[in-house]
């Protein structure tokens, strides 16, 4: 940096990473596929805080969403179906220095997933949980979520999905020690950057849903979103998702919405004539569950072989 | 009873007045309904004999419930002490003499063939009393039946007797009956007043104090109105080196915390989850972190999760636990992450018989994952093996990059026994995590040729980025597109465990290198094994024993030393076919567990003999079958 060298100096950060040094193999996903921009965002993330590559573990389970840890040249750990969310745990448990990311869908999360789901939104382990919900399963080629519409016709309800979508909107926000819930929809590229940069600022685990897009299973579903912007309902607040003119410009309704309402973040989420955009609940102050697992870690080996010491003691006769 | 009731029974050999007499070993039960501090009084008297220099083998009997029906057979509730004047590695055959707070539980123990013509029971006697007839009918009853089964009944007052001492005799009961068993055994009374200060201590004098009366009162009546008296002389007097007392449950969770592991993920299962209550009190000793999962999937999930980013880390389970860890567990193998599995095995399939022995789960510990999973799975045969069998299967799946399962079962965890104190070494403690920088020209499967071994980058190195994957990938970590890639991956996995195996020696031969039997046993079965195979020999059978401890990949030579014998046959505590039973025949036979691998293994006809009757294998039981089979073949 600055012409220097950077062994001249060992207080001289000498290291600036570029997008480059977080783009890994070349997608494969489909054209059209939301999850193109997602992977952009979350790698401009990554530059934007100069995080080092090797102490960002990307985790994930399986499905197209599950694919990105592949994409980016970091630490990764593409799982088992539904597990991404206690392999992250487990990662993070006593590596509080590693920056660790969670990439999951809709079945992902919230079918094959669900226990660890609910659990983990109660541990807030700090991490970036971001669910890339296109209302389908993709990449076992098209069949029904827990997101997929009612009546929406699929490879295993041809006439049509029985149950009305799950909300996890509402199923999020009702978890107790709940302490960020987030929504974007993919083709919005500044909210989508907005939104998980706001999520990866904050110390827990932030729940980020984006609505995202198949276009080869559920192009309808979307698009239909897409064309009519005032199907979204876009949340403001200085608390919330930063946006600008251009963004508020496209989205006509609007609502002021302070993210430490929880009330208020509910009736939102239970209002399924609006898809809501933006920040729906923020509680910096919920417990994080890394400071019960982090305790100890400093321990010296010497200290550790007298508390061995102590414990073989009291059975000793 | 009384010294007048004595005189009317004085063709019972073992009662003699005056000098205590010398025996070389007994087996002691104490069993009541749940909640009357049965195995406190057992454990206390095993610890007592313990210091004094005994041999002490002591296991919990236990009902499936928190609060049984009182005054039911399954209610049973209690403990079996095995005395001896030498080392004791084994509960023994049939009891010498039990103590019962009442009559139904001991039907629970007749069931159980725990036994036999002469055993002598000191029964609760309040119940002949009992304001209700239908109790008062029952007691009479059984004490009649008893008495045809040849058991040698004496009642005594206990209730009484503790309730001039205590309001409540329910909770003071058991030391007396302490002091009772301490004064027919000779124990050191000093000792046992002790050990019931250092039970209670968390409670204060105030409770010590009616405990220590109770204990005497007990010790004062059994010298006053009971004349057995016996003595049961150490084979040296006290303790020889520094030894510690805990049941394998205990001894695995120290083993975690001398190993250097700092992460111990597991869900709550019978009869596993005291390893983790154990490991939750101390774990802060070592800088530890004890996670109760949401379930037993996420439970090894975490625990991967943490080896992957460089802490090894353990799980604890039993059999469904297990069978629910089997994805992960395949993804470990697959993707090469050390990881420390204990499994103190129950009774299975499904949920099986939760509090009862069994020693079901070696097939599926080495066979149940999809496709070619090798791993490392191992078996310690004594208590303090539980121990020492945890740090080298850390130090295992780290050096060989593998989930190495450790095989415990359900009477080792809850079983009670000195052992030599281990010496807490550095050398067993992990090393710091590496985050010295990775040459990026090795890829995170850099396997060696020879031996399928390789490094493994660590999440914070530069330079070692990688994605570990679940599927089919190159050495370089990348989804294999290629037809070679996996069958590469495959032999690399499996040559580990050839690597592994030429690492371990042969196994120890227990009696004469050649003979008639070779009676090949694994897990916690050994000492009551070894104990009948004594027997066996001391009666001029020519039988050994090979004990084994690494189950896969196998210890070596064990063709060679099994074809000097005439015939081979497994002991084991799992299901196999009675040859005898109907429709069985050669080609139908399903044979125990161990003898099915080494069948295969070896080529050899390996016989077997195992049973599935919820209790550790007794000595006497293994010398009928393995001297059945002896007779065949003569």
């Amino acid at each position: 940096m600055f012409g220097l060298k950077a062994d001249w100096s060992l207080d001289v950060q000498d290291r600036y990473f570029t997008l480059e040094d977080y783009e890994g193999a070349q997608p494969r996903w489909c054209t059209g596929c939301g999850d193109h921009g997602v992977l952009t965002a979350v790698q401009k993330v990554c530059r934007e805080a100069q995080l080092a590559p090797e102490k960002i573990v990307n985790v994930s389970g399986i499905g197209c969403s599950s694919r990105l840890p592949h994409y980016m040249k970091t630490y990764g750990f593409h799982g088992l179906h539904g597990r991404a969310l206690p392999f992250a745990s487990g990662i993070k448990a006593r590596r509080p220095d590693l920056d660790v990311w969670v990439s999951t869908g809709d079945g992902d999360c919230f079918s094959i997933g669900g226990c660890h789901w609910i659990h983990g939104i109660r541990y807030n382990i700090d991490m970036v949980v971001l669910v890339f919900d296109n209302a389908i399963y993709g990449l076992t080629k098209n069949q029904t979520s827990p997101t997929t519409p009612k009546d929406y016709g699929t490879s295993t309800h041809p006439t049509g999905s029985f149950l009305p979508a799950m909300n996890p909107l509402t199923i999020t926000l009702g978890i107790t020690n709940v302490s960020f819930v987030a929504q974007v929809v993919d083709w919005n590229p500044l909210l989508v950057y907005e939104t998980i940069k706001m999520a990866h600022a904050h110390r827990g685990t932030s729940f980020v849903r984006i609505i995202q897009r198949c276009p080869v299973f559920v192009e309808d579903i979307h698009k239909e979103m897409m064309d009519d912007p005032s199907q979204i309902l876009l949340l403001k607040h200085e608390n919330g998702i930063p946006t600008n003119e251009a963004v508020e410009r496209i989205y006509p309704n609007q609502v002021v919405h302070d993210p430490s309402d929880w009330s208020g973040a509910m009736n939102i989420a239970r209002d399924e004539s609006r898809v809501p955009c933006g920040l729906l609940y923020h509680d910096p102050e919920a417990p994080v569950y890394d400071d019960w697992s982090n305790v100890g870690m400093d321990m010296s080996d010497e200290e550790k072989i007298a508390g061995v010491n102590k414990a073989l003691d009291s059975f000793s006769i | 009873m009384t010294k007048q009731a004595t005189a009317q029974k004085s063709n019972v050999a073992e009662i003699s007045a005056g000098k205590p007499k010398r025996i070389e070993e007994h087996i002691i039960e104490v069993v009541s309904d749940s909640g009357e501090g049965a195995q406190k009084c057992g454990q206390t008297f095993g610890i007592v004999s313990g210091k004094m220099g005994n041999g002490v083998w002591t296991v919990e009997i236990i009902p499936a419930e928190i609060q049984p029906p009182a005054r039911s057979q399954e209610g049973a509730s209690g403990v079996r002490i095995r005395l001896g004047s030498k080392y004791v590695t084994n509960m023994g055959d049939q009891a010498d003499l039990v103590v019962a707070l009442n009559e139904q539980v001991l039907y629970n123990r007749i069931v159980n063939g725990a036994f036999r013509k002469g055993t002598v029971v000191l029964l609760e006697n309040k119940w002949a009393d009992d304001p209700q007839p239908a109790i008062r009918e029952q007691y009479a009853a059984a004490l009649a039946d008893f008495k045809e089964r040849g058991l040698v009944i004496h009642e005594l007052p206990l209730e009484k007797e503790c309730l001039k001492i205590v309001k409540n005799a329910r909770q003071g009961k058991n030391m007396f009956v302490l002091g009772m068993l301490c004064r027919i055994y000779s124990r050191d009374t000093q000792r046992a007043l002790d050990e019931i200060a250092k039970v209670f201590a968390r409670k204060g004098e105030k409770v010590i104090k009616p405990n220590h009366e109770l204990f005497k009162a007990g010790y004062q009546y059994a010298a006053e109105n009971l004349e057995y008296h016996y003595e049961v002389p150490p084979e040296h007097e006290g303790i020889q080196k520094p030894t510690v007392v805990t049941n394998g449950n205990t001894a695995v969770g120290l083993g975690i915390l001398a190993s250097g592991m700092d992460m111990l993920a597991m869900y709550p299962i019978t009869p596993a989850t005291s390893v983790s209550h154990y490991v939750s009190e101390v774990f802060h000793h070592t800088g530890g972190f004890m996670h109760q999962a949401e379930d037993e999937i996420a439970a090894v999930a975490y625990a991967v999760g943490s080896s992957f980013a460089g802490r090894t880390a353990v799980t604890v389970t039993s059999g469904p636990g297990m069978a629910l860890k089997t994805e992960i567990l395949g993804l470990a193998v697959m993707c090469e992450v050390p990881l420390v599995v204990v499994n103190v095995q129950r009774g299975g399939p499904a949920t099986g018989q939760p509090t009862k022995i069994e020693q079901g789960d070696l097939l599926s510990a080495i066979y149940s994952m999809p496709g070619d999973a090798p791993k490392i799975v191992m078996a310690p045969a004594t208590i303090s093996e539980c121990f020492h069998f945890v740090i080298t299967a850390r130090k295992l799946a780290e050096a060989f990059r593998t989930p190495v399962i450790i095989l415990t079962d359900a009477n080792l965890a809850t079983a009670v026994q000195p052992y030599d104190r281990p010496e807490p070494q550095a050398e067993w403690l992990s090393a710091p995590i590496d985050q010295s920088e990775w040459d990026k020209n090795i890829p995170p499967y850099d396997w060696d040729d020879e031996t399928g071994l390789s490094p493994r980058p660590i999440p914070g190195q530069p330079g070692g980025e990688y994605v570990l994957t679940g599927l089919a990938h190159t050495k370089r970590s990348k989804v294999a597109y290629d037809s070679m890639s996996n069958q590469i991956g495959c032999n690399m996995r499996s040559r580990k465990m050839a690597a592994f195996a030429a690492t371990l020696q042969r196994p120890e031969i227990y009696g004469d290198k050649e003979g008639d039997m070779l009676v090949v046993s694994w897990g916690s079965t050994m000492g009551a094994v070894k104990e009948a195979v004594d027997r066996m020999r001391s009666e001029g059978h020519k039988v050994s024993n090979v004990h084994l401890r690494f189950l896969h990949p196998f210890e070596k030579d064990l063709k060679e030393i099994f074809s000097k014998f005439k015939k081979v046959m497994t002991v084991e505590l799992n299901y196999s076919d009675d040859p005898d039973m109907p429709l069985i025949t050669d080609a139908t036979r399903r044979y125990a567990q161990l003898a099915n691998i080494l069948r295969h293994h070896t080529l050899l006809d390996i016989d077997c003999w195992s049973i599935v009757q919820a209790a550790p294998l007794q000595p006497g039981m293994i010398c009928e079958a393995v001297l059945g089979r002896l007779k065949k073949l003569n």
